[in-house]
């Protein structure tokens, strides 16, 4: 299992301070650069930054890693504390799917996520620099859904197969959570 | 659980993982994400894709009191925030946008009738009770509108709608949905633009019923 997955089951299940700010220190400058080209200065991204380390604190419960990426987690946690506050309305969310946290995580399966994870990264790093900044934009939330719509067929194409080995694998995983 | 056929485009799902859908269409898709594994799964797999963009983006420099300020917040006490659960037809995200009331149906003739979850410049969410075996009336549309099954089903020119099935519709259809015989139809629909209802409800009185 990746460090990143080891330091959030570590606040998870002990309340680990060290762990947190282990993932503090990787996680919150990232946080700021992305958060800043949404577009607001380095103060009030810094607030955005905050607000969405303590959510990982407090919401650390509900961190499943057979079924999220501590980066995919936290990624959501910031577009949602990014949307909420520029539109100051609450993005509507789905249902929080249940999970037994009292049961120890399938290393095969935590590891098998990791694994297509960086054979996705590795396929956003063959990207040509502009179909780069294209997948940038989209994920930052700088495109509108109609401009997503007119660009996914471009950028997309190798990245989508990666896509779909991950939604396969997700799909058998939901299936099993919800069918015991 | 039934057989969903109709989902979100990956486009639309797309949009919505990144944060760029307006609050309307986003309440559809959340509600959706709520009852449809498939479309569950897919969006597991943006939010992969926006993380590694996270882990891959260069680091920007802290305020040097950032971080020992947030590690003192650990321990202060929180409210945590209401979870609105699903209840009968309704799932989460639609009992959030009720805060958690049963809906307030207003008539709109013909025994059709509506609540307006949210109306505004992005649009407007509500949902729509349609007797069985009663149509809507017939209406084009001037944007986009996403209409989401959560109680009996609808036909149309499009096809058959159960629970948990979405229709995208634009500017292009003109339909005339007719809920199925046997369970009255409720369903969540957002638009970007008010309806253009073509009979019932004069073009005068549409902006009063907000459709
Ligand atoms: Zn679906």
């Amino acid at each position: 299992m990746s460090e990143q997955t080891l330091w959030m089951i570590a606040v998870r299940d002990n309340r680990d301070k060290a762990a947190f700010a282990a993932l503090f220190d990787f996680f919150a400058p990232r946080l700021k650069h992305f958060v800043m080209r949404g577009g607001i200065g380095s103060g009030q991204a810094e607030e955005v930054v905050q607000e969405v380390m303590l959510t990982v604190w407090r919401k650390a419960a509900m961190f499943d890693p057979e079924r999220a990426q501590v980066s995919s987690w936290i990624y959501q946690i910031a577009r949602n504390r990014q949307i909420d506050k520029m539109r100051r309305e609450n993005r509507p969310l789905p249902e929080a799917l249940a999970h037994e946290p009292e049961s120890e995580p399938d290393a095969g399966q935590v590891v098998a996520l990791e694994q297509e994870t960086s054979q996705l990264k590795r396929a956003l790093a063959r990207l040509k620099p502009e179909q780069r900044e294209m997948i940038e934009k989209a994920y930052l939330g700088e495109l509108t859904h109609q401009q997503i719509k007119h660009q996914t067929g471009l950028p997309l194409g190798t990245i989508k197969s990666r896509i779909r080995l991950g939604l396969d694998r997700l799909r058998h995983e939901l299936k099993s959570i919800r069918e015991p | 659980m039934n057989t969903i056929t109709h989902h979100i485009p990956e486009p639309i799902l797309a949009a919505y993982a990144a944060g760029a859908l307006e609050h309307p269409f986003a309440l559809v898709v959340a509600t959706h994400l709520s009852l449809c594994d498939d479309c569950r799964a897919s969006f597991g797999a943006h939010e992969v894709l926006g993380g590694a963009l996270l882990e891959d983006t260069a680091p920007e420099a802290l305020s040097p009191d950032l971080k020992s300020g947030l590690m003192e917040l650990l321990d202060t006490p929180f409210e945590p925030e209401p979870v609105f659960r699903r209840s009968g037809a309704y799932p989460g995200p639609v009992m959030a946008a009720l805060k958690g009331r049963p809906p307030r149906w207003k008539r709109l003739g013909g025994g059709v009738r509506q609540t307006i979850l949210s109306a505004g410049e992005a649009g407007s969410a509500r949902l729509l009770y349609i007797p069985a075996g009663q149509a809507v009336p017939d209406h084009g549309h001037n944007g986009l509108e996403l209409t989401l099954v959560l109680q009996g089903s609808f036909s149309d020119e499009a096809g058959q709608f159960r629970v948990g099935d979405v229709e995208i519709a634009d500017d292009t259809l003109e339909h005339t949905p007719v809920a199925g015989a046997g369970a009255d139809c409720i369903c969540l629909a957002a638009t970007d633009a008010p309806l253009r209802f073509s009979s019932l409800i004069p073009r005068l009185l549409q902006p009063i019923f907000r459709i």
